[in-house]
């Protein structure tokens, strides 16, 4: 036993002996293990190999941000589980029910106060009240605003909880908004999508557990890695957006061919995501709705997926591909005579093959000081 | 001594539910479902594209996920009297039946086993103790001596670190958690090897649905998948055997794990098989259907009343008026304001939160009758319909699972036995298992198809200007849903989606009867009202999925909001 070492650590992490080994003790007596000597074993334990915990709320959710968590293979949820996070509450997960869980989530947020990451799904409803959503008999706003004090990070997983998503399109009956919205003083991370890739979930939390730090966001609070470019920039069919090539209709010779699907309505133009690049489920091969043959929906972004008709033509600034596309070998931010836009995209440190772009991302990249870029073109 | 509880919230279910049980003398004497969440999803859809109606129906839940997609657009498909052409058949069904799986297998495991699992117990467990007793009953590879030891290291690990994580405040040593260590040791192992099982299950529904969950392949007409076996990124030879890959992976953990694992929970429970029964109506409809026009299905549905399988009215048709004039809805005890009892089509439903009041109005769920009775729904009412109909491979399935049973208590299980707990657990075993067969089935008529030069996926659906109605049946992994559309001028006037969960989980209904989940928790004992382990149990059994239940508003909706604050 080293417990003097331990107590050392306990005092820098602001906990005191005595609640410390009462917390132990709780522990000991969760499982059944009896008298003192167990006691002190679990303290030594935990205090050298603690995994970092994860306080898991949700609003009014559909699940599918979970269920997606159970389809993720890079890690699985099991690793994740059992290696590398400590989830100490999650509605769907959790063994206990009742005061049961809800105790032990009080016990966590004080336990763990300002270590803990705050996963939100589903949107809130802000509407009379917020009645109609009550966990445990209180507006589930209640328990998020709650848990927002103490987290070290808040995390607003799936669109419902980045902006509001489905529950919040249309006449927004329940008046539901996102996180961000809900808690404007607090520093949001979101990973939107309808559900969101789980893969980009994990890598987010992992990011910051391990390089204490938030990966770099854009404007709207997404990782950059996730988010940071248009589906219509990396996807394997631009090729045929390029060169005219469409499918019209279910089942015609262009979606037989694999050809570009602009027409029957794809968002992509419209939509950032790395949904081509990832794709879905671990399957591989170009398995993401795109991939399989229907139009990106835009479940990413706020305005376009579900406000959107299926059929409704996205938003494309220019649509028109330059007539001569750059040369393969010219080296980033370096001359080229051809193609305004290209050059734009090599000095912005994109990939090479960018030729259109929107309105945003060009003025995305202006605010970040990429302005020579700009001058060269004009 | 009487007493009241609330179980609030319940967890390890889709969305948010509280229960609440006056318990006397040790034994539940009355209960109440509540759902506590509500979205208003069908007012969004008033006024929309009836062809874009699935991609948000489909938010309803993302447990239910891809029968939410496929109800609504069989609903307008029925609304416009559409053909669907078999390819599309077949790979709506290939869908269905992966979902299906991976959602019976997650239920099973993930999200009722902690109820009678001891995850701690297993601590304590031999791991070549427990491989001998498995060696008996299965032939999985997973069951070695190798990987019980593994699982236990595993689970000692949170041990040793104190944190238990998801594993914290259970009902470990709780006095009816009856199974031995190696038994519960079996169960944790398999806990974490259906993971991976169910992952297998959403690789195949992704390999047709682009992702998972929230498939994204579905039109009205047909699916968007182009069939093309000379196009390069389209549904091809090579992709169809990818999906054939994952759906071979998904038989050897049926077969020999889950539906052992079922028998093993019954024989250490049998007291299980004696309660929980509730409602012994049951309505279920056909499903898988093997032609363009609906009238023909894999797996057969009806209906059957007071538990009496000689009652039984087959249902083969989804367009069978004897099975659309029965159903109506009431909010009589729900958060709404009408209260007449009305058919889905004229469905209203206007907000009106007051506070919970037992004897009044107590939650968002309305409750849904069927000939002004109540009715149970799920994979129970899926299976006693199919013994009914004498379904050979549902007898075998069945068969397969008594066996296991037999083996290890030397006792049979009576037909009525099956009105239970465990009874609607052993159910969705069976149902899983014949899911499982068909999938394979499906894949094998697709291929067939293919070969016979049928390309089609899609035939472009034809909105008339005039009023149309429609429904779209379909028999999920939680029972039968309904999704009934009005469609004018080209957009919807009306939506309203009658799912499993509120047949089941729904309050008191216009005669003041007790909905499916109130009714089977009556007669339960309750060894220590502190830890409400006999309550989950039963609830869980039905695989309550809330955010399913709760979603209804009318097309019209003034919101007459009476709001008290708690």
């Amino acid at each position: 036993m080293n417990a003097e070492k331990n107590t050392q650590m306990l005092d820098c992490l602001g906990v005191s002996r005595r609640d410390f080994m009462k917390f132990c003790t709780g522990i000991a007596a969760t499982l059944g293990l009896g008298g003192l000597s167990s006691t002190e074993a679990i303290a030594e334990a935990l205090t050298s190999k603690k995994l970092p915990p994860v306080i898991w709320i949700g609003a009014q959710e559909c699940t599918g941000c979970t269920e997606a968590l159970l389809r993720a293979t890079h890690p699985t949820l099991e690793t994740l589980l059992f290696q590398v996070i400590s989830l100490e509450y999650h509605e769907v997960l959790c063994a206990a029910a009742g005061h049961q869980v809800e105790a032990n989530k009080h016990r966590a947020m004080e336990e763990y106060k300002g270590e803990y990451v705050l996963v939100v799904d589903g949107s809130i409803p802000t509407k009379d009240g917020g009645v109609y959503c009550m966990v445990a008999g209180k507006p589930i706003g209640e328990h998020i605003k709650e848990a927002a004090e103490g987290a070290a990070a808040i995390i607003a997983i799936g669109s419902c909880a980045a902006w509001g998503g489905v529950p919040s399109i249309g006449p927004n009956p329940t008046g539901a908004v996102g996180v961000q919205e809900f808690l404007p003083d607090k520093k949001i991370i979101n990973i939107p999508g309808c559900p969101p890739n789980p893969s980009n979930f994990i890598a987010t939390v992992v990011h910051l557990l391990t390089f204490k730090k938030l990966p770099e966001l854009d404007a709207e609070g997404r990782p950059k890695f996730a988010y940071g470019r248009l589906i219509h920039e990396h996807c394997e069919r631009r090729p045929h957006f390029d060169a005219g090539r469409f499918a019209e209709a279910y089942g015609d010779e262009g979606h037989r061919q694999g050809w570009c699907l602009y027409k029957l309505g794809c968002k992509g133009p419209e939509t950032y995501g790395n949904c081509p690049s990832l794709e879905f489920c671990d399957v591989g091969g170009g398995i993401w709705p795109v991939g399989i043959g229907h139009p990106c929906i835009g479940c990413n972004e706020k305005g376009v997926g579900f406000s959107k008709g299926i059929s409704e033509l996205a938003h494309v600034v220019r649509p028109t591909p330059p007539a001569v596309h750059p040369e393969v070998n010219t080296p980033a931010g370096g001359e080229n005579k051809v193609a305004g836009t290209a050059i734009l995209a090599g000095v912005a440190g994109l990939a090479a093959g960018v030729s259109v772009m929107t309105v945003k991302e060009l003025g995305r990249q202006q605010k970040e000081g990429k302005n020579s870029s700009q001058e060269k073109e004009n | 001594m009487k007493q009241r509880i609330t179980v609030d919230p319940i967890t390890r279910i889709e969305g948010h539910l509280r229960v609440d049980c006056e318990i006397e003398d040790g034994v539940i004497k009355k209960a109440w479902s509540t759902g506590t969440m509500w979205r208003g999803i069908e007012k969004i859809l008033v006024g929309r594209n009836p062809e874009d109606a699935w991609i948000i129906t489909q938010r309803i839940c993302g447990v239910c996920t891809t029968v939410h997609a496929i109800a609504s657009v069989r609903a307008v498909e029925d609304a416009i009297d559409a053909e669907v052409p078999l390819n599309a058949q077949y790979i709506r069904n290939i869908i269905t039946a992966g979902h299906c799986i991976h959602d019976n297998i997650v239920h099973f495991y993930q999200l009722s086993a902690l109820d009678w699992v001891d995850v701690t117990s297993a601590l304590k467990a031999d791991p070549q103790k427990a491989a001998d007793l498995m060696a008996k009953v299965s032939s999985w590879p997973g069951n070695s001596v190798q990987e019980f030891a593994a699982v236990q290291k595993k689970v000692n690990s949170l041990v040793e670190r104190g944190q238990l994580g998801i594993f914290a405040n259970g009902y470990w040593g709780h006095k009816d958690m009856k199974l031995s260590p190696e038994v519960n040791l079996i169960c944790v192992a398999h806990y974490l090897q259906a993971l991976e099982c169910q992952r297998n299950a959403n690789k195949a529904v992704a390999v047709l649905g682009g992702k998972s969950p929230h498939i994204q392949n579905l039109a009205v007409g047909g699916v968007a998948n182009p069939i093309n076996l000379d196009g390069v990124g389209v549904l091809n030879m090579e992709r169809l055997l990818l999906l054939k890959t994952y759906i071979d992976k998904l038989n050897d953990f049926v077969e020999q794990v889950y539906k052992p694992d079922v028998a093993i929970i019954a024989a250490f429970y049998p007291e299980w098989l004696e309660v929980g029964a509730g409602v012994v109506n049951y309505l279920s409809i056909p499903e898988l259907p093997t032609d363009t026009k609906n009238s023909s299905f894999i797996m057969p549905g009806g209906y059957i009343e007071n538990g009496d399988l000689s009652t039984f009215r087959e249902i083969t048709t989804p367009k069978d008026e004897w099975l659309r004039k029965g159903i109506a809805e009431c909010s009589k005890h729900a958060w709404y304001s009408d209260e007449e009892l009305l058919a889905p089509w004229e469905g209203k439903t206007n907000p009106s939160y007051t506070e919970w009041d037992p004897e009044g109005k107590y939650s968002w769920s309305k409750s849904v009758t069927f000939y002004d009775k109540t009715v149970q729904v799920g994979p129970l009412a899926q299976v006693l319909a199919m013994l009914a109909k004498g379904d050979v491979r549902c007898k075998k399935h069945l068969g397969d699972i008594l066996g296991v049973y037999k083996m290890l208590t030397g006792k049979v299980i009576e037909l009525p036995q099956l009105h239970s707990t465990i009874g609607r657990i052993a159910a969705r075993g069976i149902r899983c298992a014949m899911m499982k067969d068909a999938m394979s089935e499906q894949w094998q008529a697709l291929i067939d198809n293919i070969g016979k030069g049928d390309v089609t996926t899609w035939i472009k659906p034809e909105i008339p200007d005039h009023e149309v109605h429609g429904v779209g049946f379909l028999e999920a992994p939680r029972g039968m849903l309904s999704h009934w559309i009005v469609i004018d001028n080209g957009k919807i006037a009306n939506y309203q989606a009658v799912v499993p969960s509120t047949w089941n989980a729904g309050p008191r209904n216009q005669n003041d009867e007790p909905g499916p989940y109130e009714a089977s928790l009556v007669g339960t004992p309750v060894a220590d009202a502190e830890l409400p382990l006999e309550i989950i149990r039963t609830i869980h059994s039905f695989d309550p999925c809330m955010s399913c239940a709760i979603h209804m508003v009318d097309e019209d909706g003034e919101d007459v909001t009476v709001v008290k604050v708690l």
